[in-house]
């Protein structure tokens, strides 16, 4: 079970020949996922570390039967690969570039909304099915496969909230980084949606931060219709108005988007919600 | 990226948008000249600062003639301007626009930003302008008109006709609405813009609309295809310390507390600021090294952090996933022994070789207080600046 990815989950690397895509090619491999070739525009036909390198999305997809993509490729043709990932009818494609910019991340999202692909992130850091697979950046050795599903905004403080749970015993079903941009391919809902069907997993931990309204759609939405346990944490309860936090999307603005309005929702909606990040994994043990 | 209010008015009339003859000045001679120019009548003099609220802190002065006009940029200029966005040490004013006075029959707002939740750039409109609209949407929010682009349709006549009509306008003044919208989301377009306000828009008593403010920020994301608007960057407008970390591709945010921090990561890194203040401490920065940090980037974030002086104990906050202890480990004793840091140092670390990186700290003979977890280092932190 889990969600969106497995051991089956056959993944291509667009940029593979990059020095970050060919990095976490390998180390998709070394965590178990298949990973079945790459794509860079004009090394078609050659091969790099062994795998098949293809001019286009639509060629690798043809020789390797590829159902899914992970893209490293630089800020100025990310939005162009997501695109081409979905000309190929991929029905996952996880964009980890950081720095889109939103005016291409927009026209891009029109066309995925259209389309049978769901898409992660962009700037995100991937996902990863406890001893499974992963496609993505998060470190395979700190999970462990058992029954909690992690969504979150962020990278290393997802990373925080596994090794948290990890030492606990509590093992995870899959991690979704949705990623820290104002416009993202599949949000908190999307991902509660999928963990809400998923029989594995038995309870979720959100972490979300300042900026936007994400959060409390989400919260809207579990009240109505999630009924397994969540244990939610907001970063950002100390950042300043106006000031974007390192995220694209992280900021207040005109006093909307604060942490405190998220929590008080996500509370509303019986999420249990931790103040201290540190308190992440003990709370999921409480919860269990 | 923020810009100011005379280049954003340079950029929307480059789009058609109408808008007050002015001109920018540094003195207060150039501001009687400007006056002149500009016919030797009632003219507005404004300071040029990036943040809002100019005129509520005195920085926007309606004068009759180019005496005054004098005057009031030589009070203007140079002044230390307080306003609720500058935060109580102000900013220098080191520019005034000095603009034609108009008489105003009516006060409009226009805005444009990216609405998240549609996934579309929304226009806005109310008949409440001159006032801030943070204000009016929480008090009137059915005075607050919004009309959504369709990412390849555009803006459609029948939406700029819809806000016309909502806005009360009549007969000429439609038209030119209808226009100037377009003109608007032109300029979003055409600059990558993340944000533009026209606070107000007025309708003078001969029926024109003019912006008689601007405001525009742009998407930084997108500033690489943006050569001509980097040009605009007022590095006087920032706060020091952030521009010499943007330098070194640091993400830094200089806050008002006392408990300097050093994370890996954006989401952890706020969230170690919030553990900072739930131990009873305030964090005196935001700093995010990345996710790829090496060792020289280790060694210019701390003397970033040095040069706050308020700064009396750094957390350092790293969770190894591509990044390894040991090499972190390595570049904090090389920063530290190069830079002579006398500040208590308080080291969080886990993830890939966490022991070996433990290991090191401990043989280097420096003085660095290592914690297990974050709740315990936030604790040792603060207890250490005190």
């Amino acid at each position: 079970m889990a969600v969106l990815i497995d051991k089956s989950t056959r993944l291509i690397v667009q940029g593979i020949t990059g020095r970050e895509g060919s990095f976490h090619a390998k180390q998709a491999q070394a965590y178990g996922t298949q990973v079945v070739g790459g794509v860079t525009p004009g090394k078609g036909g050659t091969t790099h570390e062994g795998w098949p390198v293809f001019n286009t999305v639509a060629d690798a997809v043809r020789e390797t039967g590829a159902n899914a993509t992970v893209i490293f490729v630089p800020p100025p043709f990310a939005a162009d690969a997501i695109l081409e990932a979905v000309d190929a009818r991929l029905p996952l494609a996880v964009c980890i570039t950081e720095g889109i910019p939103v005016l291409d991340m927009m026209r891009a999202l029109a066309v995925v909304r259209q389309s049978s692909t769901r898409l992660i992130g962009p700037n995100c850091p991937g996902l990863i099915t406890a001893g499974q697979a992963k496609a993505g950046i998060i470190p395979g050795h700190i999970c462990k496969e058992g029954r909690v599903g992690i969504v979150s905004k962020s990278g290393t403080l997802t990373y925080e909230a596994i090794h948290q749970l990890t030492r606990l015993g509590l093992g995870q079903t899959t991690c979704i980084g949705i990623g820290g941009d104002p416009l993202i391919g599949t949000s908190f809902i999307d991902a509660l949606a999928l963990f809400s069907d998923d029989a594995q997993t038995e309870a979720v931990v959100m972490i979300g931060e300042i900026g936007g309204s994400a959060e409390l759609e989400a919260a809207e939405w579990i009240r109505g219709n999630f009924k397994k346990p969540v244990v939610g944490f907001i970063a950002g309860q100390t950042a300043p108005p106006g000031r974007r936090m390192g995220h694209a999307g992280a900021i207040i603005s005109g006093g909307s988007g604060t942490a405190a309005e998220k929590m008080d929702a996500l509370t509303a909606a019986g999420v249990q919600v931790v103040r201290s990040p540190a308190d992440i994994g003990s709370a999921v043990q409480g919860a269990l | 990226m923020k810009i100011h209010e005379y280049q954003a008015k340079a950029i929307l009339a480059r789009h058609g948008v109408p808008v007050p003859q002015g001109e920018v000045v540094l003195s207060s001679a150039e501001a009687r000249e400007a006056a002149r120019r500009l016919g030797g009548g009632v003219v507005v003099v404004k300071a040029q600062i990036h943040a809002g609220g100019r005129g509520k802190g005195g920085g926007v002065k309606v004068v009759k003639n180019g005496d005054e006009a004098e005057a009031a940029a030589k009070f203007i200029i140079g002044m230390q301007l307080v306003t609720h966005q500058t935060g109580p040490a102000g900013q220098k004013v080191q520019r005034v626009l000095v603009e034609q006075g108009l008489t105003i029959q009516r006060e409009l707002y226009l805005g444009m930003v990216i609405d998240r939740s549609s996934e579309r750039p929304v226009i806005m409109a109310s008949s409440e302008g001159g006032v801030e609209i943070e204000k009016v949407a929480h008090e009137t929010p059915e005075k607050i008109f919004k009309e959504f682009i369709h990412p390849t349709a555009g803006l459609s006549p029948f939406q700029t006709r819809k806000l016309a009509f909502a806005l009360g306008l009549e007969g000429n003044a439609i038209a030119q609405a209808a226009k100037l919208m377009n003109a608007l989301w032109d300029a979003f377009r055409a600059t990558d813009a993340s944000l533009i306000e026209i606070n107000p828009l007025i309708v003078t008593e001969d029926g024109q609309l003019l912006a008689l403010d601007a405001k525009m920020t742009f998407d930084d994301s997108a500033l690489y295809r943006h050569p001509d608007l980097k040009e605009f960057r007022d590095l006087a407008e920032e706060d020091p310390l952030e521009v010499e970390a943007s330098k070194y591709s640091l993400n830094y945010i200089k806050l008002d507390g006392t408990i300097g921090c050093m994370v890996n990561g954006a989401g952890l890194a706020m969230a170690t600021m919030d553990i900072i203040k739930l131990a009873g401490g305030e964090p005196a920065n935001f700093l995010d090294v990345g996710g790829g940090a090496n060792a020289e980037q280790i060694k210019n974030a701390f003397r970033i952090l040095m040069s706050d002086h308020s700064v009396k104990a750094v957390l350092i906050n790293i969770f190894g996933g591509i990044l390894r202890c040991d090499v972190l480990a390595e570049g904090v004793i090389a920063a530290v022994r190069d830079l002579g840091v006398r500040v208590p140092i308080v080291i969080r670390m886990e993830g890939t070789n966490v022991e070996q990186g433990k290991q090191m700290l401990r043989d280097s003979g420096l003085n660095f207080t290592t914690a297990d977890t974050m709740s315990e280092a936030a604790e040792r932190v603060v207890s250490l600046g005190k």
